[in-house]
């Protein structure tokens, strides 16, 4: 099984590498991709230099150019696969189809896995993909049960890619502008979520106010968990209900799924966070190594031990498991 | 510049179905109507026996009819759906691109909002695919639509009215709030027919869910645009069903777009009836999605 | 890498009670020169840091009398009594989750989650620090021993020391 991890920046590749991932996955810095976080992502000399190292330790590096392209304005995407494939990227992650059209077309040798902001979710769309576009692997969208997984890795003959850690979107990948209506910048367009340019904490009364684009998202008491404002993670009021109306802020863990994933037919296990420290990447990069190799070595999966680093520091195998529809 | 009336994105069982597409078909002067289930599979049997006296009926009032996909399809029993809609004869309008893989190449079909049309690249595979009409996501900027406008050789459409569709989920927020899982939903989004708001602990209007969607609290409305659209090279504006006065909020479009009222009589006469009541317009030309450009002046 | 789950400790009481005799100003000069030195030795401090760089950093160690006044672009830093000095960004925390986040110790994020920081003003200028930081594998102790030049093989020893001591992770972590 093929553990694919995340890196913001060139130190967090090389822990990454050193922590035995098999891949990587990382962005230029700009709108090409969907972490354009500040401080965050890789010039094109790091690039280079990144995938000269991950190939030297016999890595793979995936170049994720998965925002879609400006109308009017398509160079930039279309420079970033250039230089992508140049550099001897293994794989670029695509989501829009005029993209996908653009390198098989111009870069037809690129391999071409769909991200999953396309949020390809049944075997109709991964063949369409895989037949129009000759994608080669597609990331799963975090919506689907480990039973469904299964039945769609029946139906189709590209590879899967799957999460099993890190933040969890509630909304069907690339199809929700939740955070451009709140602050004008979204993951599709901007490669943002709730972006922090837009983010303030507040003190009020006791009380810590966490506001998106001015609009309340949180309130946490002095010694609870502070969740960062993400839109679909906020504690909202609906008549009588205040609650998490649309997911409580927590992350994925699905390390015990692991198994459970492999039988399905997965072929990689994809953690995720480019937007976090190296310190993160390696210890998750760690804990997940010696589940895959557990699971090579048809030993059970170690128990977890990375809750101090999810959100809300409380953990959910999300929509693997079908109750939580 | 034409007219379409998306399909409702919420759930109306059986009568009042009818009487919605009725009294279109009877009363508003609109040039094509998006029909069936866009949001979620479970609904469509409270309503499937009706959709094809609707048909008939806007038809024989002159409208186009035009069928849409499911917005997310997972279940084999949705695919299943799309193969049938590929054989009912008439235009279909995809929002899931699942649906593409159900149309035999060369047939002529429409692009819904929930596809994720955001440059020329993409319309133009469209086209080459026999994209008929592109109706863009309402996240795009006016620079957006008009580079799109510009570039594309399908007529492109953009969101006129109703509360903007910002997000899809495999779970049911409507099922969420009543503690039950979507398989057991009892089928509660029926109680709001505008869908229900959610506003943050600080009192703002901020959204409405909608089943497994996610809307806005506001009510888009493109009225002031469309001078702007119009110059972009827009062909159509897209009206999104709500429960009350719809068919006066289509007769009023159609006035507003042969110069017979302004934007401003529009907002006004349209507001009592605007899901949310609270216009927003942000996405095209303002800094945020919810923002008003008319925001503090008198005709708001 | 110390267990997740293990409490972030605070700075030595007498490291707290001697910064509040002594006066401060004397110690801006060394800290801005080893500013200089780490932007020198690490140019992508800055660049990560993009239009942000212009920004005033506050950084407030917690359980220390003192208060950390960061300008990156002009490489200048001031030390402050509390109230904090006006900024675009406050970060504060005990010392050592600060040293920690330099360090590779622990996750920013996590410490975020759990209180142990607290971030204030422009969250978008303190994310772009904290990745600039992340990326350049900074080991503070080893930069201030390569500045004490002749003195540098006693301060060694001397930090290593102080590490096991007072449990502030001082030096760059292991394996990250």
């Amino acid at each position: 099984m093929e553990l694919v991890c995340p890196a913001g920046t060139p130190a967090a590749l090389r822990s990454a590498v050193a922590a035995g991932a098999h891949t990587v996955y990382c962005g230029y810095a700009d709108d090409t991709n969907a972490r354009n976080f500040p401080g965050l992502n890789f010039s094109r000399e790091e690039m280079e230099q990144a995938i000269a190292h991950a190939h030297a330790q016999g890595a793979k590096v995936l170049v994720a150019i998965n925002t879609f392209p400006r109308a009017g304005d398509a160079a930039p995407w279309h420079a970033a696969i250039a230089h992508a494939a140049a550099a001897g990227a293994d794989a670029v992650i695509l989501a829009d189809t005029g993209l996908l059209a653009h390198v098989a077309e111009h870069h037809p040798g690129l391999r071409r896995h769909l991200s999953v902001q396309a949020a390809a979710a049944n075997p109709d769309a991964i063949n369409f993909y895989a037949e129009a576009f000759g994608v080669k692997r597609v990331v799963l969208p975090r919506v689907l049960s480990v039973q469904e997984i299964t039945a769609i890795n029946r139906e189709i003959d590209v590879e899967t890619e799957v999460f099993v850690f890190g933040g969890l979107c509630v909304m069907a990948e690339g199809r929700c502008s939740l955070s451009s209506y709140a602050t004008g910048l979204s993951p599709n367009m901007n490669g943002v979520c709730s972006p922090a340019s837009h983010v303030s904490y507040d003190e009020e009364g006791g009380e810590l106010a966490a506001r998106l684009g001015g609009f309340t998202i949180h309130r946490s008491g002095r010694d609870e968990p502070a969740p960062y404002p993400t839109l679909c993670k906020g504690c909202f009021t609906s008549r009588e209900r205040t609650g998490y109306v649309f997911e409580d802020p927590s992350s994925l863990d699905a390390s015990q799924l692991i198994p459970q994933l492999s039988k399905a037919g997965v072929s990689a296990l994809k953690i995720e966070g480019r937007q976090r420290s190296r310190a993160y990447v390696s210890q998750v990069v760690r804990a997940f190594r010696a589940a895959t190799d557990a699971l090579e070595a048809g030993r059970p999966i170690p128990p977890g031990t990375l809750s101090a680093l999810t959100e809300g520091q409380s953990a959910t195998t999300g929509a693997y498991a079908k109750t939580w529809r | 510049m034409q007219l379409t009336v998306g399909p409702t994105q919420f759930f109306w069982r059986g009568e009042a179905w009818r009487d919605f597409y009725a009294r279109l078909a009877d009363e508003a002067p609109v040039d094509r109507v998006v029909l069936g289930e866009l949001v979620c599979s479970k609904r469509l049997p409270f309503y499937q026996t009706e959709i094809p006296q609707a048909v008939e009926r806007l038809q024989a009032a002159g409208k186009q009819v035009v069928l849409t996909s499911l917005a997310l399809i997972t279940l084999k029993r949705e695919r299943k759906l799309m193969a049938d809609l590929a054989d009912m004869g008439l235009e279909v309008e995809i929002n899931d691109l699942t649906a593409l893989a159900y149309l035999p190449k060369g047939t002529a079909f429409s692009v819904g909002p929930l596809i994720n049309t955001y440059n020329e690249g993409t319309a133009a595979w469209m086209h080459k695919r026999g994209a008929a009409r592109i109706c863009l996501p309402p996240e795009l900027p006016l620079a957006s639509v008009r580079a799109i406008t510009a570039a594309s050789l399908a007529p492109v459409e953009v969101w006129g009215w109703g509360r903007l569709p910002l997000a899809i989920s495999g779970r049911c927020y409507h099922a969420r709030l009543h503690d039950r899982t979507k398989d057991n939903c009892q089928f509660i989004c029926d109680a709001d027919p505008d869908g229900r708001e959610v506003e943050t602990l600080d009192g703002q209007d901020f959204l409405a869910v909608n089943g497994v969607q996610t809307l806005s609290a506001a009510c888009a409305n493109a009225a002031y645009q469309v001078p702007a659209l119009r110059d972009a090279g827009v062909s159509s504006l897209r009206l999104s069903p709500q429960s009350e006065g719809f068919a006066e909020l289509c007769g009023d479009f159609r006035a507003l777009l042969d110069g017979r009222i302004t934007a401003g009589e529009l907002s006004q006469r349209a507001l009592p009836h605007a899901p949310g009541g609270t216009y927003c317009d942000g996405f095209l030309t303002g800094d945020t999605g919810a923002a008003w450009s008319q925001a503090g002046r008198e005709s708001a | 890498m110390p267990p997740t789950s293990a409490p972030i400790p605070l700075a030595p009481r007498p490291l707290a009670l001697g910064l509040r005799a002594l006066p401060l100003f004397p110690l801006a000069a060394p800290l801005s020169l080893l500013m200089r030195r780490l932007i020198a030795a690490h140019p992508g401090l800055i660049t990560r840091l993009g239009a942000h760089g212009s920004c005033r950093f506050a950084i407030d160690p917690i359980d220390l009398p003192l208060v950390l006044l960061l300008q990156p672009e002009v490489e200048r830093i001031t030390v402050h009594r509390r109230p904090p000095p006006d900024a675009d960004t406050r970060i504060a925390g005990p010392l050592a989750a600060l040293l920690g986040l330099v360090h590779g110790t622990w996750d920013g994020d996590a410490l975020f989650f759990s209180r142990d920081l607290v971030i204030e003003g422009d969250t978008g200028a303190a994310l772009a620090l904290r990745n600039a930081i992340d990326d350049a594998e900074l080991d503070l102790a080893a930069e201030i021993a390569a500045l004490s030049g002749p003195m540098r093989g006693r301060l060694e020893p001397l930090i290593a020391l102080a590490e096991r001591v007072t449990h502030l992770p001082l030096r760059r972590a292991e394996g990250v």
